[in-house]
């Protein structure tokens, strides 16, 4: 069927089963908006940045597992998608962005609205096409998703010139692709599966290193039985939150620069880590040359050069996490003891009461952590919780009840401020019956808080909770810790009537800084399900602990900190 | 760890910006590149990049398996035992002596390329160790210019 290449991108959505596409019109890409004009196949959101288009596809992605899409312009609509991008890249979240360019006459001529976008997105895209004519579009367009889903996931970028848009030619839509320089690995080795079955039933303290793989490859229920099975102890980095149900006793909490105790402790002291689809992060590992010292280290992941990239690797297992663990779970069953490791267990038990995950509550202030608490019970598994980055990111990764996988959307690996509201806007699109809640900081809000047109507009309710103390609070922790206490511009105390922002917006402002009026705030939200922000008014000092300095090593942690 | 001198020979799809995926990647990972030579494989669709890189033993390995994962990547082929080979031409003064230029370029399977009233212009190809003991020996030949083609290797077996 002949039809134009603007056509061409709607049929390539409505074969690819997108129902969502977030973004933001202009010159180079309205032949394709012409066409959404047309169309009843999806519905498109228009987003109010076009960073917060990309991130809102990125939210839709983490929270379901299926590619978000979003489309912007040239040139400026470019540009502001790419932090978009390289957040979807650093956490491998499966996103297709379509960006309009001008045409292929004038690309090299400094155009209006011309940028060598290919030239930008290539080093935060997992793969990027610049479309040379319509008869190759549709390849192109299923080569996107196909290479953005499969393998290890990660943000593509399409950038079609507005003359391609305009271009006819024969819409022939693969049904299959066949990509000869790309077959990613998914079978595991099975003798190192083996080999990796029997060390784990000889080891005496083993960990189980759980990472954002495992949500990827959506594995978390295969994880849950053997980690069931084996009573082996896990730990949770960021981005594998809610793999294990928070009250797992099992469960050591987060590891990391913010870990637990038992979890840091654990890692510290292991014989063996059983590393399932992280990635050695440096907020995880802290000095490298100390970490896992004691312990031999398995580690799958469906890619190699993530394997022995960072940390030199006993037992590496390249595939799919599913199929590895499919074949791994019977032969651990075989020869494991559960029994084995109970006085490994006892001594992390131990850890825990001597240093629990706990702050000091007060009564005269807000802590932001009771917050995160309060919400947990009040919520628990009926929201999916997104947040932006900071203090409040962490403590929501410490305090957060999860309790199951996808339920936690935070940006890990490149920290983008920015992130949380529009990733939960996208959140809610995906999961229109959970409650969508941002925990957000006063800092972090602020970047794109033009969202709260597009969530009022797009009745994409969201629930958003400023933890607000007045600071950029982790950098202002840092200063407090290691530049004795110098604030370069981190005091945030001129700052925005968060209350008739939200309002002016068409929002529900609410301005909190007791217990009771939090309580009554967040069930006024719940009970009136439009975008809301809650302003919540918190301990200014409150630290985010343990804290693991940066470049130290896992086993010394800051534990308190004391004027 | 030891740094290590490495040949690697990458197959890739013929196609917009490839290079520039192949020479980003190693920018934007702060590897090394000594030589680089890119040409298209013959009715095949594919050019053939041959890069002589140093590194340590993590870091060539970590090379190799980010070459791997660009997606127009076909092949990586890295041996200890490749045969390399690399091209060099030099210009010289036409008072410097013809017939020693001339002997010595012999020497590296070499000869004369051209002459003209001002300079001779000479062409040798040899192995990258043997390439610089040439270009040591011509320097008493007052060389004008020196161009390198860079290494191109192919595997023994």
């Amino acid at each position: 069927m002949e039809m134009t290449g603007a056509q061409m991108v709607i049929e390539a959505m409505k074969l690819e089963g997108v129902d969502t596409v977030f973004g933001y019109p202009g010159g180079a890409i309205m032949n394709v908006y012409d066409e959404i004009y047309k169309q009843k196949e999806f519905r498109h959101i228009l987003t109010r940045h076009e960073q917060a288009a990309v991130h809102a596809a990125d939210g839709y992605a983490r929270a379901t597992g299926k590619v978000g899409v979003a489309f912007v312009t040239s040139g400026p609509g470019f540009t502001n998608a790419v932090t978009g991008l390289a957040t979807a890249y650093m956490d491998s979240v499966p996103i297709v962005v379509v960006s309009g360019q001008v045409p292929i006459s004038l690309i090299g001529t400094d155009a209006f609205q011309e940028i060598d976008a290919t030239g930008i997105s290539r080093s935060c895209t997992k793969h990027n096409f610049l479309v040379r004519s319509a008869k190759e579009l549709p390849r192109i367009l299923k080569e996107a998703f196909y290479l953005a889903a499969s393998g290890r996931p990660g943000p593509v970028h399409v950038d079609i010139p507005k003359d391609v848009t305009a271009e006819t030619a024969k819409f022939d839509y693969p049904a299959r692709i066949d990509i000869p320089t790309y077959r990613p690995t998914t079978k595991g080795n099975l003798r190192q599966i083996k080999k990796a079955a029997e060390v784990i039933c000889k080891a005496k303290r083993p960990v189980f290193y759980l990472g954002g793989g495992i949500v990827h490859s959506n594995s978390a229920e295969l994880v849950r039985e053997l980690v069931a099975e084996t009573k082996i102890p896990a730990v949770e980095t960021l981005m594998a939150r809610g793999v294990l149900e928070h009250d797992n006793p099992l469960l050591l909490g987060m590891v990391g620069m913010h870990g637990s105790y038992q979890a840091n402790m654990a890692m510290s002291e292991a014989d063996l880590m059983i590393a399932l689809g992280p990635r050695f992060d440096d907020r995880v590992t802290g000095k490298v040359s100390e970490f896992g010292k004691h312990a031999k280290i398995i580690h799958v992941d469906i890619d190699p050069s993530s394997i022995g990239k960072l940390v030199d690797v006993d037992y590496p297992i390249v595939g799919d996490l599913k199929e590895v663990l499919e074949v791994m779970i019977p032969k651990v069953k075989e020869c494991v003891d559960p029994d084995r490791y109970q006085a490994w267990r006892d001594i992390l038990k131990r850890y825990n009461e001597i240093h629990p995950l706990a702050y000091e509550d007060s009564d005269k202030v807000i802590k932001p952590q009771w917050v995160i608490e309060r919400v947990g019970q009040v919520l628990g598994d009926k929201a999916v919780i997104s947040t932006d980055v900071g203090q409040h990111q962490m403590w929501t990764a410490q305090f957060y009840p999860f309790s199951f996988p996808r339920q936690f959307v935070t940006s890990g690996g490149l920290g983008t401020m920015g992130f949380g509201f529009p990733a939960a806007v996208g959140v809610k699109r995906a999961c229109p019956d959970k409650i969508s809640v941002n925990f957000t900081g006063d800092g972090s809000i602020l970047m794109n808080i033009q969202e709260l047109v597009t969530a009022v507009e797009s009745r994409l309710p969201v629930i958003n909770i400023v933890l607000n103390n007045h600071y950029l609070g982790m950098v202002r922790q840092w200063q407090t810790f290691f530049y004795e206490k110098r604030y370069a511009e981190t005091d945030l105390s001129f700052q925005p009537d968060f209350v008739r922002l939200a309002e002016a917006c068409g929002g529900i402002g609410y301005r909190v800084e007791t217990k009771e009026e939090f309580d009554e705030a967040l069930n006024d939200a719940i009970e009136k399900g439009v975008v809301a922000m809650i302003d919540v008014i918190v301990d200014r000092e409150e630290n985010v602990l343990p804290m693991v300095p940066s470049g130290g090593t896992l086993y010394n942690m800051l534990l308190e900190y004391k004027d | 760890m030891k740094v290590e001198r490495r040949v690697i020979s990458v197959i890739v799809q013929n196609e917009h910006s490839v290079l520039s995926r192949i020479t980003g990647l190693f920018a934007a990972r702060g590897y090394n590149i000594e030589t680089l030579t890119v040409a298209p494989i013959p009715e095949s669709g594919m050019s053939r990049l041959t890069i002589e890189t140093r590194g340590n033993v993590r870091v060539i390995e970590q090379i190799i398996k980010q070459l791997h994962k660009l997606i127009p990547t076909y092949k990586v082929i890295e041996h200890e035992e490749m045969i390399e080979k690399e091209m060099v031409m030099m210009k010289f003064p036409i008072n410097e002596s013809l017939s020693n230029i001339q002997a010595l370029c012999e020497a590296y399977n070499g000869g004369i390329a051209n002459v003209s009233s001002q300079h001779i212009i000479t062409m040798i190809a040899d192995e990258p160790k043997r390439v610089r003991h040439f270009i040591e020996a011509a320097q008493r030949f007052h060389p004008i210019e020196i161009v390198r083609g860079g290494v191109v290797a192919m595997e023994r077996e």
